[in-house]
């Protein structure tokens, strides 16, 4: 174990699995809102793009997604993320796609989460005046938001694992170090151990700290 | 679902003229999409006959490649979402129990398992598996792939259960115990219900994730629908029409799963419509179009 | 688990026993006639191959293909097995070692090089061929002649494959992209998305050699690596080993292993290296 520390920059690696999991979070909690927002909202037409961009995005393989961003969006449609640099368009790509894969998930999240805000709650809104969009953002979605935290935690656990997916177009994090690892060293044990705890202490404090989260800002009903 | 009806009011002249210019405007913009991306993929040399023919014409595609994939990938789910979902109810209301020994275990299982990615459980339990052979050879894979995702989804499920009795509104557990239910009976029959029902959404995208993380058996020689499109786009030099066949396959089936879990929500919801409070669906006015946008 | 692990080892005997008894009866036909058990009613026999390796290990509809099974094929002829007692598993590269110290399969025959780390986990027979790193670029595409001339193209490979790493460290003017799977990376090369492929000169020739590729994709041929393709086995097991490396001879001496080598990887114009090829075994150990 000590032999794989101190050969290969494990470090660097989950450093990269950091970057790409904060990108893609932030990213995924944007997309995700809009998302909600865009399948809640009077418009029929917003409603279907909302609709379909969750049952595609939450519906393919996230490997598979990975491929097409390089395969088919950099290479056949010419969108590239950094003319300069293939590795950092791979990069980049990872962080796009995880931020698109999970925020089908967010989406779904806030939904459930506004579906635990009692009916009066948005009719009192109405009542009041306000439009679909200030009712969204003074009485809904930050009643949603607190509701809907355990999944919105799970989906942001899930993402800094799923970060690992990005190996398959070479996105420079832990899993991509862990395939060099292997084809030099061979499948050891201890080289999994090295990087299950990697990502254990990466995932287990945040876990509890949603956990609290969830239980401190629940709404009181 | 039900919030959309309270949310705004029908809408009026105005507001659907509005709404049909943006249809058609949307309706535009996705059709020069899909044009320009079928003018690229020509240039790319990716719509030659040669690529898509055989998956109209050639059997063998299917016999030999994508239904076996099919297969692989089905029945590594349903195991999972089977287990996954007896997990998490048992570890779900583990967290729950008055018992704080029970809640500690229940709390420290979840929490680990939660913490740990599918992809390196997998690989765990295949190397624990095969060096001791708890199942036939054969057997390991799936063995392994099936333990991975159940201890991983059972984790999550059971944190959504959780979570779902919390957010339901106190009365009703302390309506139960006043009327001389254990607390047992209580979660059972009161609470385990609305809870369920709060969060059929996400429970829901759960078991899509089973089905769709079981892809990740590829790295472990578990043989599913990604690894034979992989290997059909090898003998066929279709590399990129078989991963869009096998995206389709995959869009397919979690979609239709999905479909099915919303009949099943909706059900559960006409059914705790009286006693939902705030969990269950508001009353549809006038029996507007609740479901306008399918999850 | 004491149980368990008493009856692994007596399953591993018995295993040896029969691998012994299997051994003998090869020895048979080595002096007599050799091909009698092509049918499928000999020693049942499980060997991992690759299974999207064109030209090496393919799987084609219901039939394997390939230099690697045609090798194996051989190979098991000589140990007793005909074709219709072969198992075939898939065996990709991260899983190699996993197969066979755990008794899923008896042989590998996949791309597998021999190295001084391998053979800590598992032993070699062969090898069977000597292969090298080389590129795969476009038919009609003359300005990339050898690594050196690769500065500012895009290259392609495996994610954590060898071949990666060493042009990372050698070559640090290109620009890498690498994939799960070498398909991919041909795909991307096709569609003019990367100028070069990297890897062994058999794998690229392979591709080089299928029928909608021919003319459109060509290996260099300046190879700048060794790759020495053995046959994986359990680890210790020089009874196996002797049999395998006598079989191979054999296959060299008969003329049927140029016969594999032409019709697998020839038809792309790719010129087996004649000065290493084909090798002779080297010793078990």
């Amino acid at each position: 174990m000590g032999e794989i520390l101190s050969n290969y920059d494990v470090l660097a690696a989950f450093w990269g699995t950091i970057k790409l999991s904060l990108l893609g979070t932030f990213g995924a909690l944007v997309l995700g809102t809009i998302v909600a927002v865009l399948r809640l909202s009077p418009v029929r037409v917003f409603q279907w793009i909302g609709s379909w961009y969750v049952n595609t995005f939450r519906n393919t393989p996230l490997t598979l997604l990975m491929v097409f961003s390089i395969l088919g969006l950099t290479f056949i449609l010419g969108l590239q993320l950094n003319t300069q640099d293939l590795n950092s368009n791979a990069f980049r790509w990872a962080a796009v796609m995880l931020a698109v894969y999970h925020g089908a998930f967010i989406c779904e999240a806030l939904r459930s989460g506004v579906n635990t805000v009692p009916a009066g709650q948005a009719e009192a809104a109405r009542a009041i005046g306000l439009t679909f969009g200030q009712s969204m953002q003074h009485v809904l979605l930050p009643q949603a938001f607190r509701g809907s935290i355990a999944p919105i935690g799970s989906t942001i656990i899930a993402l800094i694992k799923n970060s690992t997916v990005a190996a398959v177009i070479g996105g420079g994090e832990a899993a991509n170090l862990m395939s060099t690892v292997i084809e030099n060293e061979g499948s050891r044990f201890s080289v999994f151990l090295v990087f299950a705890i990697g990502f254990v202490i990466l995932t287990l404090p945040l876990g509890l700290f949603f956990t609290s989260m969830s239980r401190r800002l629940a709404v009181k009903r | 679902m039900s919030a959309q009806s309270v949310l705004f009011d029908a809408p009026g002249p105005k507001a659907r003229r509005r709404h049909a210019i943006l249809a058609v405007v949307g309706a535009v913009l996705a059709v020069v999409a899909l044009y320009v991306v079928v003018r690229k993929m020509q240039t790319a040399n990716q719509l030659q006959g040669y690529m898509w023919e055989p998956f109209l014409t050639d059997r063998s595609v299917w016999r030999d490649y994508l239904l076996k994939g099919l297969w692989g990938t089905i029945k590594a789910a349903l195991i999972s979402i089977v287990f996954a979902a007896v997990f998490g109810l048992v570890f779900g209301v583990g967290r729950l129990s008055t018992i704080r020994p029970v809640r500690w275990v229940c709390s420290v299982v979840v929490e680990f398992f939660r913490a740990v990615p599918v992809l390196i459980m997998m690989i765990f339990a295949f190397g624990v598996y095969t060096r001791n052979g708890v199942f036939a050879n054969d057997l390991n894979p799936l063995a392994a792939v099936v333990t991975a995702l159940t201890l991983y989804n059972g984790a999550v499920i059971a944190e959504l259960v959780r979570s779902g009795v919390h957010s339901l509104p106190k009365g009703q557990g302390e309506a139960g115990l006043a009327v001389g239910l254990t607390t047992g009976q209580v979660l059972r029959s009161i609470q385990l219900p609305q809870a369920l029902t709060a969060m059929l959404p996400a429970l829901i995208g759960q078991f899509v994730t089973i089905l769709k993380d079981s892809a990740l058996g590829t790295a472990i020689t578990y043989t599913e629908l990604l690894t034979w499109s992989k290997t059909l786009g090898s003998a066929f030099t279709n590399t990129v029409p078989a991963y869009i066949v096998a995206a389709i396959l995959f869009i397919t089936m979690n979609y239709l799963l999905s479909r099915l879990a919303v009949t099943v929500e909706k059900r559960l919801n006409r059914r705790g419509k009286t006693a939902g409070g705030a969990v269950a669906a508001a009353p549809l006015p006038g029996g507007a179009p609740a479901d306008a946008t399918p999850a | 688990m004491k149980v368990r692990q008493i009856g692994a080892v007596l399953a591993a005997s018995v295993l040896t026993l029969g691998l012994a008894a299997c051994g003998d009866s090869a020895n048979d036909s080595d002096s007599g006639s050799g091909g009698d058990a092509s049918g499928g009613t000999g020693k049942a026999v499980k060997i991992g191959i690759k299974f999207d390796q064109p030209g090496l290990g393919l799987k084609q509809g219901e039939d394997y293909t390939g230099l690697d099974v045609d090798v194996a094929k051989y190979v098991a002829k000589e140990l007793g097995s005909g074709e219709g007692d072969i198992t075939w598993v898939q065996a990709p590269s991260a899983q190699r070692e996993t197969l066979i110290s755990t008794g899923q399969v008896d042989m590998i025959f996949a791309t597998y090089s021999i190295t001084d780390k391998r053979k800590e986990t598992v032993s070699f027979a062969g090898p069977y061929f000597i292969a090298g790193q080389d590129l795969l670029v476009r038919g009609d595409d003359s300005s990339i002649t050898g690594p050196e001339t690769l500065t500012g193209k895009k290259l392609c490979s495996v994610t954590g494959s060898t071949s990666a790493q060493k042009v990372k460290d050698k070559y640090p003017g290109v620009q890498l992209q690498e994939f799960g799977t070498y398909s991919e990376c041909v795909a991307a090369l096709v569609s003019k998305g990367v100028d070069a492929l990297t890897t062994d000169n058999t794998i690229l020739a392979g591709y080089a050699s299928q029928e909608q590729y021919k003319g459109k994709l060509k290996v260099v041929g300046k190879t700048f690596s060794e790759e020495r393709y053995g046959v994986g086995i359990k680890k210790g097991d020089t009874a196996l080993c002797e049999k395998i490396n006598t079989a191979l001879t054999k296959m060299v001496d008969s003329g049927d292993w140029q016969k594999a080598v032409d019709a697998n990887l020839g038809p792309a114009g790719f010129k087996v290296d004649t000065a290493v090829n084909p090798p002779k075994p080297d010793a078990c150990s």
